[in-house]
């Protein structure tokens, strides 16, 4: 398996997927119908022996600019980047996924394609179209029309998020119209759209202040919009984020076995509230002095209201992502990737019989840690890791004491009762030896302090009963 | 002593093909040739603008087409990454165990092709937004570009090497590293067959390009003409083909025995015989007199997308005959282990922790106890949670409200971590803990 020690695997795709998240809502759904506003404004107030205030334009044109390589370069690798690190961290649920989902993505790629090309003609064509009045118009048309599109896209591509994590329904019928009448579907449109537009305005904002250095006037007139348009969405972003906040609890409590929310949950969720609080005073605070006082607003000014908005989104990502838990399709696979319908064989007969790749098929007194760490492999490597972020060593001794030699008999104790009291984890696969020799693995990394690579690096070992030889026999 | 490595056999994800295989597998080859047409103009056009950028310096009218050139890659890798998308999903979904063991394998290398192409692409804008500004740094300029196309360069070796470590599960068990994969036979032929095709693709493309009739040629060239222009793309073409040509015959010696047959040999061959043409009709092209210089255009591009069909036709022919043994035996297994695991369904093994009769009234607690407490609670000391011996003392006499706390605890000791609560005790089961609890004696 590919494993990241020291990062952690889950982070990874954490990373980029966030960051494509935070472009795509913020530097296309948001900016698009942002971008087209201003260049409508630019129109409107233009002197009538003109076709647009030139100068506005291109300074709106200079936004978009940025807008377009951002989302070009970054926005569209991440999208890739998403597929490229769950094929590496998460294969079996990606593999489960698409092959109940290939229609729907393949929906949405077209979707995405028509998308891609949108843009593109609407970029290359702003400067040709300053040439007569019916081709601006006609230009932001074809701005309004593509900012729609994206929200689509934006909207089919939630209705399969919401999917995957529809409890339960996974195992009864595979139908992307769960995704539509998931119950947080509706809230998670509510509060990406306004969001994103949100982000868009704080974001142009920012670049209106760098571009608009030297010319003051065109910065005053930029902050202005940009503050007006914060305005407006930032009270509708703040309304959806409470409607959302609100029923995650909900669809958490029907994913975990139990009914209470667990302590790690609800710190993430304490810390959200005020992450949204914080995050949409500042962005109003800046938006009023952007409409009372233009010319007051620096580039520095704008940096904190921007980072802070961009910290909202991501961290309603995270809190997303941990409703799943312990699943990583609800009701079939666990997120250490093992399906819940296998688990009665594993206990029976170990894990370690049916890996695929792994240095033994059985735990004996002679070969303890290293079948430990086969274990550790198969069942905890895709969360934890054994030096690093989400360290096995570290939440032991979180619990039982810092620095302390750990107690086998009681981490082994511990770890298959775990998710009973800690909902979110999921149960431990394998069969009392393995257990023993899975505890026996993670005290030894106290003193070892050995990292684990991964195949890498370190190449595999096949499982010599799961080979293709043996299987001839 | 020599260690025998044997060839893994995983197990399928036992789902069914969201499609037919022979659609997938047309989606995949299709899908496909669209985007490698894509890349062909994205990393032969990079190429391409370095070269002339270089040659510009002593004659700006190469500038100018290095300039023209520059244009259209930013707008060809957009699509070509767009159009990625599809074929890299019929492949996960087709190849699903082979494609992600040889990603695994070569992790590090397959991630980094994110952030390279991100910076690459960077790049590309940097090198075409700045052509005016750093008019003056033609150099800086140049290696600007320069840059872009070495990692460019190394992408395409990525994912040939991902491919073809895909369809041989028995050099999985040896490889270590990208580095390692990448020895493997026959990636490297491939790559320079590949980059062949690069050049011939863009080649012929900017031949079409400069034919647009509203180009305003003369406005952006001093002494090139359309003519100059069309000559020039069918040179790049040309050499192009010739590379494609000759890596082609040492892809067909090199190519392991494992996956071919007649039909693929066959189909190869004539996809070599369709490729023959194209060169001929460029060479053609390429010494005739202006006014016929246009003669074999529309066949050239005709040829070319036979020839990628066939071609393409062929890998995916190759690709099927290497795995389908294996593929074979996979679906057996999965379907042994399926079995296996509805049997163990059926007949669970019965829970471990046993209940100790000797204990009377508190033998349910006490395994209760040990099944949701022991881990953090002990009898007398401290161990993740107070010691049994404190709830006696806070609780006895009040069983309903040790119960009360075990489902739903609330937060009392600063320095001890929170306890999650156990709701999914039954308010039996929780008379009976609490009952077991209270017993202890101090």
């Amino acid at each position: 398996m590919f494993h990241l020690d020291w990062l952690n695997n889950r982070f990874l795709i954490a990373v980029i997927a966030i960051l494509h998240v935070l472009i795509n809502h913020g530097l296309a759904v948001g900016f698009i119908p942002y971008i087209t506003w201003l260049e409508y404004k630019g129109l409107k107030k233009s002197t009538s022996d003109q076709i647009t205030d030139l100068k506005w334009d291109h300074f709106v044109y200079k936004k978009m600019k940025v807008a377009f390589i951002i989302t070009t370069t970054i926005g569209a690798m991440t999208g890739v980047g998403i597929w490229f690190s769950a094929s590496l961290v998460s294969p079996s649920s990606i593999a489960s996924l698409i092959r109940v989902f290939y229609w729907a993505w393949f929906i949405e790629w077209l979707v995405f394609v028509t998308e891609v090309v949108l843009i593109l003609i609407y970029f290359l064509t702003w400067k040709s179209s300053n040439n007569s009045l019916s081709a601006k118009m006609r230009h932001i048309r074809f701005g309004w029309f593509l900012a729609i599109f994206s929200w689509i896209t934006m909207a089919i591509i939630v209705a399969i998020l919401g999917f995957m994590m529809d409890p339960g329904n996974w195992n009864n019928h595979h139908s992307l119209l769960n995704g539509f009448t998931n119950p947080i579907y509706l809230p998670q449109l509510m509060f990406r759209t306004p969001t994103a537009m949100l982000v868009a305005g704080v974001f142009g904002m920012l670049l209106g202040t760098i571009f608009g250095v030297k010319d003051k006037e065109l910065r005053k007139r930029s902050v202005k919009y940009s503050a007006i348009w914060i305005f407006i969405w930032a009270p509708i972003s703040l309304i959806g984020a409470v409607i959302y906040w609100n029923v995650l609890p909900e669809a958490m409590v029907e994913n975990m076995s139990t009914a209470v929310g667990t302590m790690q949950f609800q710190e993430y969720y304490d810390v959200l509230r005020w992450v949204i609080l914080i995050a949409i005073s500042f962005v109003l605070v800046i938006a009023g002095i952007g409409i009372m006082r233009p010319g007051k607003v620096k580039m520095w000014m704008v940096i904190i209201p921007c980072f802070f908005v961009f910290g909202f989104l991501g961290i309603f990502e995270r809190v997303r992502e941990f409703i799943r838990k312990p699943y990583v399709i609800g009701g079939y696979m666990y997120s250490n990737l093992l399906r819940e319908e296998d688990y009665p064989l594993y206990k029976k007969e170990g894990i370690l019989k049916h890996a695929t790749y792994a240095s033994t098929h059985e735990v004996t007194d002679a070969n303890k840690i290293q079948a430990g760490r086969d274990v550790f492999m198969l069942t905890c490597s895709r969360c934890h890791t054994t030096k690093g972020i989400n360290s096995i060593t570290y939440v032991f001794e979180r619990m039982y004491g810092e620095g302390k030699p750990l107690d086998i008999a009681s981490v082994a104790g511990y770890i298959p009762n775990m998710h009973v009291g800690r909902t979110y984890m999921p149960p431990f696969p394998g069969n009392e030896k393995e257990l023993d020799a899975l505890a026996h693995f993670i005290k030894s990394l106290q003193t070892t302090g050995e990292s684990l690579e991964g195949v890498q690096t370190k190449g595999l070992q096949v499982n010599s009963i799961n080979s293709v030889e043996e299987f001839n026999k | 002593m020599i260690f025998k490595i044997s060839t893994p056999l995983p197990k399928d994800i036992p789902l069914e093909l969201p499609l037919p295989e022979w659609l997938l597998v047309t989606l995949l080859v299709v899908s496909f040739l669209a985007h490698i047409v894509f890349i062909n103009l994205m990393l032969g056009g990079s190429i391409l603008t370095l070269w002339a950028q270089i040659k510009g310096l002593k004659n700006k009218d190469y500038d100018s087409y290095a300039h023209e050139i520059a244009k259209t890659i930013t707008v060809n890798k957009s699509m070509a990454v767009v159009l990625g998308v599809a074929p890299l999903l019929s492949i996960n979904t087709l190849y699903t165990v082979y494609f992600y063991s040889a990603n695994a394998l070569t992790g590090f290398a397959w991630i980094m092709i994110i952030p390279l192409v991100t910076i690459a692409f960077l790049l590309t804008y940097l090198h075409k937004y700045t052509w005016h500004s750093l008019e003056s740094a033609k150099r800086i300029h140049i290696s600007i570009m320069a840059v872009a196309v070495g990692i460019f360069l190394i992408i395409p070796l990525i994912f040939l090497t991902n491919v073809n470590l895909m369809m041989f599960p028995e050099k999985w068990g040896t490889v270590k590293g990208f580095m390692d994969a990448l020895t493997l036979p026959n990636v490297f032929p491939r790559y320079f067959e590949f980059l062949g095709a690069c050049l011939t693709i863009t080649g012929i493309f900017t031949v079409g390009y400069s034919n647009r009739k509203n180009y305003k040629i003369e406005k952006i060239y001093k002494t090139f003409t359309r003519y100059t222009l069309k000559k020039l793309g069918y040179k790049v073409a040309f050499v192009g083909v010739g590379l494609q040509l000759f890596f082609g015959i040492i892809v067909l010696f090199t190519l392991p025995a494992k996956g071919l047959g007649f039909d693929v040999l066959g189909s190869m061959l004539s996809a070599g015989v369709v490729l023959f043409f194209v060169a001929f009709y460029i060479w053609k092209s390429m010494i005739a007199e202006e006014s016929k210089i246009d003669a074999h255009y529309k066949k050239i591009i005709i040829f070319i997308l036979t020839f990628l069909l066939i071609y393409g036709g062929s890998r995916q022919m190759y690709r099927h005959n290497a795995l389908h043994p294996h593929q074979k035996l996979m679906a057996y297994k999965t379907k042994e282990f399926q079995k296996l695991s509805e049997d163990a369904r059926l007949h669970p093994v019965l829970e471990t922790v046993a209940i100790d009769t000797t204990l009377g009234e508190y033998a349910i607690g006490s395994s209760l106890f040990k099944k949701n407490c022991s881990s953090c609670h002990k009898e007398k000391e401290k161990l993740v949670g107070p010691p049994m011996t404190e709830m006696v003392t806070i609780y006895k006499n009040n069983p309903e409200g040790l119960k009360k706390w075990i489902n739903a605890p609330g937060k009392k000791r600063p320095d001890y971590p929170q306890m999650p609560g156990f709701a999914s005790l039954s308010d039996e089961d929780l008379s009976e803990l609490a009952k077991y609890i209270l017993s202890i004696q101090k």
